[in-house]
């Protein structure tokens, strides 16, 4: 379970939010809005561990993920506003490379499925940068058919998506949910997300 | 994932060869113009020799030093090392590995031809390059804590070679003296065994120490 309590944010002398709770239980989903520069992605990234918080804590399972390191990186896949892709890499090494690293050693076979299923099959042995920007953000989306982490957090997944790769993040996204995994997702798009317990956070 | 690092720099290194040969060039062409300034003076290109290879050695090293983390950092693919479930000092470890043999083997490989110019007799070479291979890693492994304190900054690569020359220093004075030992006649075990030591102390204490600065920068 992902908690936040009373977590702060302050950059330069700006507060950007304060006492922030939350609580994500197995199969929930939470969605992050605000205005831009309201600290969505710093938000994201304390909840990943990059940075920490200027006040409260946030907890995995009832312990301080400041604690838990590795443990906790173990459990998370981060996609965020860079897409994490080398642009002289291919499209299959780049997510066999970025799974790897993530934990999670996957065969050709597996990664090629898991291209197609994407939208990016017969693609595999393009380098990324001869992608377009949507095809980018398949190659980073990718991973999370891979990587069987139980906790996601996307900044901005759909952004350069086509409505046919939309609907594909919201079935895995949906599938993710049902087998007891968690969300949290910032999008400036209306995504309509069959699922049963659904959290809106709210930043100024 | 140590391998999965290493593997993956090498291959990123093979598709953009120019960085490698800027490095491999730069060497070539600083240690061979000395030799064309001075003059074909033999005994003066002999006790020259060290200090010239080493000095560019160093140089050279430096040129490729901001590039270790920085396109990482600017694509994103830094901040999911730092996701990584593995220790981050690890694959600090690996990358400065793979920097090494993508920057510095070619540089030792180089050197004993190189040295041909300055008139070296050939153990004087042989020891030239024993040196290089000790210490060229440690010259990798200390610029990569240089490289990541100073990631994301403007003008991060002039700060570098501030932060990073000055502990140089030590490699250069033992590199170059054990090659002028061996040509002075004398045992030349004590500077190889001191750049030994600044090799294991590095190897230790660099990648984490590259590893926490990484943390800090990328906050």
């Amino acid at each position: 379970m992902l908690q936040g309590i009373n977590l702060a944010c302050v950059r330069g002398d700006r507060e950007l939010f304060k006492d922030v709770n939350f609580s994500l239980e197995a199969g929930g989903l939470m969605q992050v809005r605000g205005p831009n520069g309201s600290g969505k992605t710093s938000l994201l990234r304390m909840l990943c561990g990059l940075s920490n918080p200027a006040a409260g804590e946030i907890h995995w399972c009832g312990t301080a993920i400041r604690s838990l390191n590795g443990d906790y990186f173990a459990a998370v896949t981060y996609i965020g506003h860079l897409s994490g892709t080398k642009d002289d890499l291919t499209v299959i090494e780049n997510l066999r490379i970025s799974s790897a690293l993530s934990g999670f050693e996957v065969s050709i076979a597996e990664a090629n499925e898991a291209l197609g299923y994407i939208g990016l099959g017969g693609r595999e042995a393009l380098p990324v940068k001869v992608l377009s920007q949507g095809q980018k953000r398949r190659v980073a989306l990718a991973r999370l058919l891979v990587c069987k982490t139980p906790l996601w957090i996307l900044d901005e997944p759909l952004v350069a998506l086509d409505v046919m790769a939309v609907k594909l993040i919201q079935e895995l996204l949906e599938q993710h949910l049902q087998q007891g995994g968690m969300v949290v997702m910032t999008t400036h798009q209306e995504i309509e997300i069959a699922v049963a317990s659904i959290t809106q956070l709210q930043l100024a | 994932m140590f391998i999965w690092i290493i593997k993956r720099d090498l291959l990123l290194a093979i598709r953009r060869q120019s960085d490698v040969l800027t490095t491999l060039f730069f060497f070539i062409i600083v240690v061979s113009l000395f030799p064309l300034s001075v003059g074909p003076e033999m005994n003066m290109l002999r006790t020259m020799a060290p200090g010239v290879v080493w000095v560019a050695a160093l140089l050279a090293s430096m040129l490729s030093l901001c590039r270790i983390f920085s396109n990482d950092y600017l694509d994103g693919t830094l901040e999911q090392m730092l996701l990584s479930p593995q220790s981050l000092s690890f694959l600090v470890l690996g990358k400065t590995l793979a920097h090494w043999l993508v920057t510095g083997v070619p540089l030792v490989l180089m050197a004993p031809v190189l040295g041909i110019q300055y008139d070296l007799p050939v153990d004087a070479l042989l020891v030239l390059t024993a040196t290089l291979l000790l210490g060229t890693p440690v010259l990798s492994l200390i610029g990569a804590i240089g490289a990541a304190l100073t990631l994301g900054l403007r003008g991060g690569s002039v700060l570098v070679s501030l932060l990073v020359l000055p502990l140089y220093i030590p490699i250069l004075i033992f590199g170059a003296g054990a090659v002028e030992a061996n040509m002075a006649g004398v045992g030349f075990d004590a500077h190889l065994s001191l750049i030994g030591a600044f090799l294991l102390v590095s190897l230790v204490f660099a990648p984490w120490a590259a590893a926490s600065s990484l943390r800090v920068s990328l906050e």
